[in-house]
């Protein structure tokens, strides 16, 4: 598998997505995360821009960090399609040669992802929540080499039961896709500048071009609770969708947003935008109140990077305990509302 | 028309998890079921067969027990099976996954190749993109909707905040969402069919021959090595207080003011 040559390979390079002409959140995560590396490597952070008349957002891309830019505008990139950008994306790919291209987790990332790792035949590894430089093996293995300056990528898996990291030692790129929401932007710095590099390597439109003959915007009535500082979340044990309004309430006074577990939304209580978890959103706010939700591992494995966790249930051998700080036996019903008017009034002090 | 499904036997991860000591998953210790994803890739094949009168054959790589999840298939009316199992090609990440199946695809005559979006065990949603990148088929993911219209398919492909309808033309390759359906039950003349009318036809390396290339399959052709697996490391637990409410709420006030929350 040694065909690629890989000290010709250099740079971590980020793939800045972009909806509607206007960049993801996970663009500047992964911008601060490749920084980081970048560090720990010696080399510098390039964003990867694709889209139709995007240029002009390549100036905040400085400003979150990134030190270049490569921007390939076309009117076959207008709306996000497989063919035209995973072709984009791959030519990028081989005329600049990264040494790691990370990829956000998104419903774009896990399909141009691993079109494009096929297409420039490298390892892929899915919905990473760490990244770190290190050794592979880990450790030294008598009769195998041990490789320096790898990207060790840490993911969960089989529901959120196990943790692996993997490397991908003998192929270039390295690459990942990151879950949105884990890793931390930097601040913006206002004025930055990044070095610009336009680039196209041409469209020949044919079969995998495919038609988009509508497109539906599903509005969203609902906060993003992956950027909430605070969040007030309720499980079954809240009860009723009225009885949200409790958390609402103490959510309001914090200036925080309201979340759920998978069991609300099965209910029908809250849509499932508002959902912490596995097959929810991961989230890592400062502050995670979690109220009368019994912490099955799936939950957990989307609210335990929080830095910190209040439980609040009834049932004293719930699992939530065994990743609180600071957990609560008792009723809901009382304690938030109770709650709320305390610091109602130590608020307004 | 001919629909080919890809299915993946997986263990059911609300089971316990195990590991074989060089990392890698001991699929053969723990329950097994067809991944649900893949369920509703064929439900939505069989409802095309139901309208049109396809041809639905379903093809698995896995462990020889994967049988057990393609004679489900054809219980509930999948017409062909076809199980790709050698020693060799275990230990393969999403690059030798795919590199083999699209092996086993380029064997067999297709209009429409449809694989589940993701499969509970790795959850990575890669090895179906991977499969029409190796065979140079237009890939739609994660499809909530699939029809077909004349020499084409129109999918619904959920985003995030949005879906877009996307027409494209077969051959191609669709990833399915457990939304798009609920998958039909086997029926007791199916389950009798799948046993005594269909047969699974099992393809070692050998049979795939020049169309899987050796350095493409494996535990030594994938590209990513595990460096370390292992059950989750918890945060550990706080503190623990079993208080009236009036207390409770003084309490959480003391922690809000030592953490400078308030």
């Amino acid at each position: 598998m040694n065909r690629m040559n890989l000290e010709e390979y250099k740079g971590v390079y980020i793939y800045a997505q972009q909806v509607d002409n206007e960049l993801s959140s996970i663009a500047f995560e992964l911008i601060g995360k490749g920084k980081e590396l970048a560090k720990d490597l010696g080399t510098d952070v390039t964003a990867v821009l694709l889209g139709y008349q995007v240029k002009g957002l390549a100036d905040q891309l400085a400003e979150y960090g990134a030190d270049r830019v490569i921007v390939v505008d076309d009117k076959e990139l207008e709306v996000y399609r497989t063919e035209p950008y995973a072709h984009a994306l791959s030519c990028v790919i081989n005329e600049y040669k990264p040494d790691i291209m990370l990829v956000g987790a998104t419903a774009i990332g896990r399909d141009l992802g691993p079109t494009v790792s096929a297409r420039v035949h490298t390892g892929l590894t899915a919905d990473c929540t760490v990244l770190e430089i290190g050794d592979f093996p880990l450790n030294p293995m008598p009769g195998k080499e041990q490789k320096h300056n790898q990207l060790l990528m840490t993911r969960p898996a089989f529901g959120g039961n196990t943790i692996a990291t993997i490397a991908c030692p003998d192929n270039r790129p390295q690459m990942a896709t990151v879950r949105p929401g884990v890793m931390q932007k930097l601040e913006p710095v206002k004025g930055a500048k990044a070095e610009i590099i336009d680039y196209n390597p041409g469209f020949v439109p044919n079969d995998r071009y495919v038609e988009i003959l509508n497109i539906i915007k599903q509005t969203k009535t609902t906060e993003n609770i992956m950027d909430a500082k605070i969040l007030v979340s309720g499980g079954r044990g809240v009860g009723s969708a009225e009885n949200f309004q409790m958390l609402q309430e103490l959510a309001d006074v914090l200036g925080g947003t309201v979340s759920c577990s998978r069991a609300v939304v099965e209910n029908g209580w809250k849509p499932v935008d508002l959902q912490v978890g596995q097959t929810g959103k991961t989230v890592r706010p400062l502050l995670y109140f979690a109220i009368g939700i019994s912490g099955a591992i799936q939950h957990v494995a989307g609210m335990e990077e929080s830095d910190i966790v209040i439980a609040i249930n009834k049932d004293e051998d719930a699992p939530i305990f065994d990743v609180a700080d600071y957990g609560i036996v008792g009723d809901l019903n009382k304690i938030v509302p109770a709650l709320t008017a305390q610091l109602k009034a130590e608020l307004n002090k | 028309m001919k629909i080919v499904v890809c299915i993946k036997q997986v263990p059911d991860t609300k089971g316990g998890v195990k590991f074989n000591p060089d990392g890698t998953l001991d699929r053969a210790a723990m329950l097994a079921i067809m991944n649900p994803d893949d369920k509703a890739g064929l439900e939505a094949a069989l409802r095309i067969k139901d309208e049109t009168g396809a041809e639905v054959t379903v093809v698995t790589m896995g462990l020889p027990k994967a049988e057990d999840a393609l004679r489900e298939a054809l219980a509930m009316g999948a017409d062909k099976a076809v199980l790709v199992t050698d020693r060799c090609l275990g230990g393969a990440d999403t690059w030798a996954t795919s590199s083999t199946v699209a092996a086993a695809l380029k064997m067999m005559e297709y209009d429409l190749i449809i694989t589940g979006r993701q499969a509970i065990d790795g959850d990575t949603a890669q090895v179906g993109p991977q499969i029409a990148e190796h065979l140079g088929l237009p890939v739609i993911s994660y499809a909530e909707g699939l029809t077909i219209e004349g020499d084409s398919v129109i999918v619904k492909r959920q985003y995030e905040d949005r879906y877009h309808e996307i027409k494209a033309k077969m051959p191609c390759l669709v990833t399915a969402l457990s939304e798009l359906n609920v998958p039909r039950y086997m029926t007791p003349g199916g389950i009798f069919d799948a046993y005594d009318e269909k047969e699974v036809t099992v393809w070692s390396r050998a049979d795939l021959g020049e169309n899987l290339r050796d350095e493409d399959m494996g535990l030594a052709g994938s590209p990513t090595k595990i460096a370390k697996a292992s059950d989750k490391v918890r945060k550990g637990a706080g503190e623990k207080v079993v208080l009236d409410p009036t207390e409770s709420v003084a309490y959480i006030m003391g922690k809000l003011k030592e953490k400078h929350v308030i």
